[in-house]
């Protein structure tokens, strides 16, 4: 799950790395009256769901509160990779002598917590990261004993040679951060960039934090976070019945149980000419509520001509799967072809179900996803 | 001759009395699986279908039944600490089906069964199954048969897929290993080479993979420095959007974006032959072995 860059910077604040002040606008007038509080030049931020908010426009700096007023006009509505932008923090404009950064992540190969800082911050990370990979220092927690105090001090010596003062005060926050990482649950946590202000005091000046979705259970403060209002309507639905969807731009709808066999019948498709519409898990123990909502999602996209059914039986039964797709068809009008393939657990009941509702099925993958992209066509 | 689990493993079921435990412990003493105790606490002494006993720890079950896997099916809340019981009582093979494991509790169990001296398979994976001997977890029985091909997957049903069309060609398998599909796994794809290159059951082997992370392109090295048997690859994802990533981290760890064009491009580079679509994968078998 993402959350905001305000909502990670209260949890930075709560763990006590030093955060500029900053508040919430989801008008024009009330960045205005933010920006007046706050006196002089401030910075007004998209608070979206997606990376690139700078460089699509979604980071703009007002001299006064007038300007802070047009700045959240125009960000604020603006789509950043189709999403809307609903909110707007504004914060005190910072002088900034320096931008460093500062993250952690679960590092898949290490099955690790890494800790990465450079004293190269800033929007280009990526290419300093590709270009010059000495300029990024690294520090393993192991799991056992957690981060301990020298490594977050030979971590910030790294950052910052020649400059105690600072050095101590970024092991600080790299002990902080590494905290609110496993408070929060957090897959990945960011501080970049991490300025110094010109009398030599380091702030977060910008916050991103992943959590964990498997975190979400046992951490109900963290997931009451959740935005539903920022994230696409049908993906928030899926979620509710424990199905996986995402919308993507072509015309063949796609239903089918597991994420790998899913993209591998996306990736069929295209093969055979077709575009996929969508990306629709419905996951393992499918009942047939479940295959309703995933008809229900697909049936609302316009763009869908026509809805092609994968699904392997294993624990998931092909018999629900037959039920769901019938019960569906009662309740909504398809509008477009349907392709049905399964095959495994309970196989001949499903067939049997299907046909007896006026259905086809087939068994084989391949022959499926032709016919599907077939009948989008025409 | 199988990798990891063969006819004479001694299977332990955590969880025998759950739901998902329950159903698929019968499917797995179906198959053929030993299955010598299981372990729900509280109901120890209990028997399960009247012929398994029950314990209440690992420890016991170990100790009464000489135990030697174990299979997993707690909810993914007690199913980390599962996997740490499992290992600190001796159990060398774990085989963990639970999914929504915490990430962060998967980095301190993987440390905790490497430091014990364990095999974990998975978590959050359809276990593996070594055909006409034994199987741990879920991957259906009936697709499966005994022959030389050894698999290795990330994902449930795509496995499925796959080894059904292997099946249906006459192409039969060793072990067919599932390693799941979590960030931290116990199990890799260069761990289940390894094993396959040293099974003399084994003639070639079948990678699949998806998009994200460098596991398949650490995987192609090792293909290219270590096996002598051949391996074709599959990636699936290639028309996955690109998302909306946030942060960084991710790309500088890795120096990788993960995506299925990258895993396919070196999977060639380094020798392994990439199907293009799951039918597909027979005929490139085929023709890697006799070539």
């Amino acid at each position: 799950m993402n959350i905001h860059e305000y909502q990670a910077k209260e949890i930075f604040r709560e763990h006590g790395i030093p955060v500029p002040p900053g508040e919430v606008a989801t008008t024009p007038a009330e960045a205005e009256e933010i920006a007046s509080r706050f006196g002089g030049g401030v910075v007004v931020k998209a608070q979206v769901h997606a990376g690139g908010r700078g460089k699509a426009g979604g980071v703009k700096l007002a001299s006064n509160a007038k300007d802070a007023r047009k700045a959240a006009e125009k960000i604020l509505g603006m789509e950043i990779k189709g999403l809307t932008v609903r909110k707007v923090l504004v914060s005190p404009a910072e002088d900034i002598a320096h931008e460093a950064y500062l993250g952690a992540i679960v590092d898949r190969a290490n099955g690790a917590v890494v800790l990465m800082a450079s004293p190269e911050g800033g929007i280009d990370i990526e290419e300093v990261a590709a270009k010059t990979p000495e300029r990024i220092f690294k520090e393993e927690v192991d799991a056992r004993y957690g981060l301990l105090e020298h490594q977050a001090s030979r971590l910030a010596f790294k950052l910052y040679p020649n400059d105690a003062s600072r050095a101590r005060q970024a092991a600080d926050i790299i002990d902080k951060l590494y905290a609110s990482m496993i408070d929060a649950g957090a897959s990945l946590i960011e501080i970049n960039p991490l300025i110094t202000t010109e009398s030599g005091e380091l702030k977060a000046i910008d916050a991103k934090l992943n959590v964990d979705d498997n975190e979400l259970l046992r951490k109900e403060k963290i997931a009451e976070l959740r935005d539903v209002e920022s994230e696409a309507s049908e993906e928030v639905k899926a979620r509710s019945q424990g199905l996986t969807y995402i919308k993507l731009d072509g015309d063949v709808g796609c239903c089918v149980n597991g994420a790998g066999l899913a993209m591998a019948t996306m990736d069929l498709v295209k093969y055979y000419g077709g575009e996929p519409a969508n990306f629709l898990d419905i996951g393992g123990s499918s009942s047939p509520e479940k295959v309703v909502t995933a008809l229900e999602i697909i049936t609302a996209d316009p763009s869908v001509k026509s809805i092609l059914f994968n699904i392997f039986g294993g624990i998931t039964r092909c018999d629900d799967v037959a039920n769901g797709i019938v019960e569906a068809t009662e309740q909504i009008e398809l509008g477009v072809p349907i392709t049905i393939r399964l095959t495994g657990t309970n196989e001949e009941q499903a067939v049997e179900i299907l046909e007896d509702a006026g259905f086809s099925a087939m068994t084989d993958m391949d022959e499926a996803v032709k016919k599907a992209v077939e009948l989008a066509k025409n | 001759m199988a990798i990891f689990a063969d006819s004479s493993t001694r299977v332990v079921v955590q969880g025998i009395t759950g739901r998902d435990g329950s159903f698929h412990t019968r499917q797995m003493m179906e198959y053929g699986t030993k299955i010598v105790a299981g372990v729900t606490p509280g109901k120890g002494g209990q028997k399960f279908d009247d012929e398994v006993p029950i314990f209440n720890t690992v420890e016991e079950a170990v100790e009464e039944t000489g135990a030697n896997a174990s299979v997993i099916y707690v909810p993914a809340r007690f199913a980390a600490e599962a996997i740490c019981e499992a290992a600190d009582s001796g159990v060398e093979l774990v085989v963990c089906i639970s999914e929504g494991i915490p990430v962060l509790d998967m980095l301190r169990a993987t440390r905790y069964v490497r430091d014990h001296g364990s095999r974990l398979i998975g978590p959050n994976c359809p276990g593996m199954i070594s055909p006409g001997e034994t199987k741990l977890g879920i991957i259906p029985g009936q697709i499966v048969e005994k022959g030389p091909i050894g698999v290795i997957s990330r994902s449930g049903t795509l496995t499925y897929e796959v080894v059904w069309a292997l099946t249906q060609a006459g192409l039969g398998q060793s072990s067919c290993i599932g390693i799941g599909g979590d960030p931290v796994i116990g199990t890799s794809f260069i761990d289940c080479l390894e094993a396959f290159e040293n099974d003399s059951s084994t003639g070639a082997v079948v990678l699949i993979g998806e998009i994200g992370g460098t596991d398949e392109q650490n995987a192609a090295s090792y293909v290219k420095e270590h096996m002598s048997k051949p391996v074709v690859g599959f990636v699936a994802g290639q028309t996955a959007p690109p998302g909306r990533r946030m942060g960084h981290a991710g790309a500088i760890i890795s120096g990788s974006a993960g995506t299925a064009e990258e895993k396919i491009d070196t999977f060639r580079e380094n020798g392994v032959e990439v199907a293009e679509r799951p039918a597909e994968m027979p005929k490139i078998l085929s023709k890697v072995m006799n070539g």
